[in-house]
């Protein structure tokens, strides 16, 4: 039970990071298309398309295999999370762009005719906003960010809830027990995540 | 004849009707005039069974509306209603709104609930739009299609809760004719409305509720010229 | 890149990993969508309070990574000596990891259909089976067909986890022709496109079906 403890402390941590840089890229992202500069706006929108495209699964094997044909070989651990953070950012840059337009134009207009400059008024007037829309789908991502992590155990990954279940299972062979404990620990993740999201959200947005 | 005896009807702790008792005559029109949250809307959806009572009892041609043994489906197709939203099936065309309830209610074949529907949809001037979607539709013309359709059941009595409150001004005087058609048509009609110069062009009585209780009752020239009730006279020296 | 050692048996191979896949998701989505109707339904019925025991438990399945629910779904059969065959095994769990998020969609998309609405048609003389028939089935179709469409793609994904029970779908196959011909990214990207072209067609479907029904509104 302490060892899979750990573990889930582990999926959190991968879960956190991965949340994290997908989110990094996809403000990047978001900035990219709405740079319309054309090679950059491409870029972007494949990788989206790739990443919403295709099974998680298949972009962490992508990570793990694929780059093997460049000489990068990648540990089980930075596999799973390169492959999490790709799916994240694509992901969470469609949610931003979702809510780019649920904020009008005029917004931005009413920023530059107050002086401001466009990344300004993108900065303190259209960023607020759009956090505000992209917060649940984010909570959302989070969550699938922590489901994703079970997909470490198919590429050999063994120190997070899933692989250190998998590792038990494999010596005793108690496999409905021991997966059966990961789900709830699994389940219980998820519910802090979404209800401290919950709780956040009506702390944060109040207007 | 809708006879309302002694009807009582709560929301939680609110109470909108405090013991109405009120009779319709075949061929009436009665308009119910007050102002909002006096009850005048809930009596009507009350009379059209889709809202329960708590006490008293309504009968329409003497069949107990709130009775369990009640068919109230096929009570419903005595009783019209239109309401304030116009409520169009959005994916049904102008035809196929008017032509559901027949057809599928009173099991008449396709070409005979069509012959019905052209009918009434003639009749509230509506026949060159019978295969538009309601989104093409305006307001006005939305809310003719709704009157279309609960005529089309061929009801004998016919409930209307602020058809025009949601309309556009210009909009209001084409559903007001259609309702005075009808009026003129002789057919049973229970009124809920805000137009008051309509009110007392059109109606046999005109009642006045305040606050869950029925104030006054009497013929439109007794209510509008000289009201008996200080509330009523109170609600007509502010809404004119 | 073009110097490849792999063969048309091979990518054979991978398309039937492909039909594999393909069969799964069919399965699932559609005993998945017709559990989740009913239960979307039931849900909306009960309301809230009554239905809570409910959404609890399809809850789990939508907060458990569907890995653990294949494993512990594999092991329960065995325990329970359902003698399944991990293709069995699959399909059931996919089903009702389908089943779970469609009923969301389903309730969420007959709330949608406006109160009004509804008591318009009961108002007309039209019962409760009428109403839901003739006028929310088709209003609340059309705004879950995005939802749909979106989770039809989600299970076509996900159901590259069946893997993990052994199964021989189009990942599986993949990685099985990688080990083989150690061309990792090439035979990836292949299998990516498949994906892709699998995808495709479902998304455009969406689209025109969007595009069809959206001027009646």
């Amino acid at each position: 039970m302490p060892q899979l403890l750990e573990g889930a402390l582990v999926t959190l941590e991968i879960a956190v990071l991965s949340m994290v840089i997908g989110l990094f890229i996809a403000v990047l992202f978001t900035l990219f298309r709405l740079s319309g500069i054309r090679v950059l706006n491409a870029f972007a929108v494949s990788w989206i398309e790739i990443a919403r495209n295709t099974p998680a699964l298949f972009q962490i094997y992508m990570a793990h295999f694929g780059l093997g044909s460049f000489g990068i070989h990648l540990s089980p651990y930075a596999a799973l999370l390169a492959g999490i953070a790709f799916n994240n950012a694509g992901y969470l840059s469609e949610n931003f762009r979702g809510a780019l337009k649920a904020i009008p134009d005029t917004q931005t207009r009413a920023g530059r005719s107050l002086g401001m400059t466009w990344l300004q008024s993108f900065r303190l007037i259209v960023m607020p906003q759009m956090l505000r829309v992209a917060f649940l789908p984010m909570t959302n991502q989070m969550v699938w960010a922590i489901l994703m992590t079970s997909l470490g155990v198919t590429v050999g990954m063994n120190t997070d809830l899933a692989g250190i279940t998998q590792a038990l299972n494999a010596r005793s062979f108690r496999t409905f027990e021991f997966f059966a404990i990961a789900a709830v620990i699994y389940y219980i993740i998820a519910k802090i995540v979404t209800l401290g999201a919950r709780l956040i959200a009506s702390r944060m947005f109040r207007y | 004849m809708i006879e309302i005896e002694n009807v009582r009807k709560s929301f939680g702790p609110l109470e909108v009707l405090k013991g109405i008792d009120l009779t319709v005559k075949k061929g009436e029109v009665l308009t119910v005039i007050g102002g909002s949250g006096s009850g005048k809307s809930t009596l009507l959806t009350c009379i059209n069974g889709l809202e329960p009572i708590d006490s008293g009892r309504i009968l329409v041609d003497g069949t107990h509306v709130h009775a369990k043994s009640t068919d109230i489906n096929k009570l419903r197709c005595k009783i019209g209603i239109v309401f304030q939203q116009f409520n169009a099936f959005p994916h049904l065309t102008v035809l196929e709104n008017v032509t559901l309830a027949p057809r599928k209610v009173k099991k008449m074949s396709r070409a005979e609930a069509e012959e019905i529907a052209i009918k009434q949809l003639n009749h509230v001037g509506l026949g060159e739009k019978r295969d538009v979607y309601p989104s093409r539709l305006s307001g006005g013309q939305q809310q003719r299609m709704a009157i279309a359709r609960a005529l089309a059941m061929s009801p004998d009595y016919m409930l209307f809760d602020e058809v025009t409150s949601a309309l556009d001004p210009q909009l209001v005087g084409e559903v007001l004719d259609t309702l005075k058609m009808l009026a003129d048509d002789g057919m049973t009609m229970i009124l809920v409305t805000h137009e008051m110069s309509f009110a007392r062009d059109v109606s046999d009585r005109v009642a006045f509720f305040h606050q869950g209780v029925m104030a006054e009752i009497g013929p439109p020239k007794q209510i509008f010229e000289d009201p008996q009730n200080e509330e009523t006279r109170k609600f007509l020296s502010n809404v004119r | 890149m073009f110097d490849t050692a792999l063969t048309t048996s091979d990518l054979l191979f991978m398309a039937k990993g492909a039909g594999m896949t393909l069969a799964v998701t069919g399965i699932a989505v559609a005993a998945g969508t017709l559990l989740g109707i009913v239960l979307g339904v039931v849900r909306v019925q009960l309301g809230p309070v009554w239905s809570a025991p409910l959404t609890f438990l399809l809850d789990i399945f939508r907060s458990v990574p569907l890995l653990i629910q294949l494993v512990l779904g594999n092991a329960f059969q065995a325990i329970a000596q359902f003698g399944w065959e991990p293709f069995t095994t699959s399909c059931v769990i996919l089903s009702l990891y389908t089943a779970a998020y469609c009923t969301e969609i389903v309730r969420g998309a007959i709330d949608a259909v406006p109160a009004t609405t509804r008591r318009a048609a009961r108002s007309l003389g039209l019962n409760w089976s009428q109403d839901m028939g003739y006028i929310v089935a088709p209003l609340a179709a059309r705004i879950a067909m995005p939802s749909w469409i979106g989770l039809t793609l989600g299970v076509l994904k996900d159901s590259s986890l069946i893997l993990w029970l052994g199964m021989i779908e189009l990942l599986r196959a993949s990685q099985i022709v990688i080990t083989r011909l150690q061309e990792p990214l090439f035979i990836l990207m292949i299998c990516g496109l498949i994906y892709f072209l699998l995808s495709f067609p479902i998304a455009r479907l969406g689209g025109y079906l969007e595009k069809r029904w959206s001027p009646n509104d």
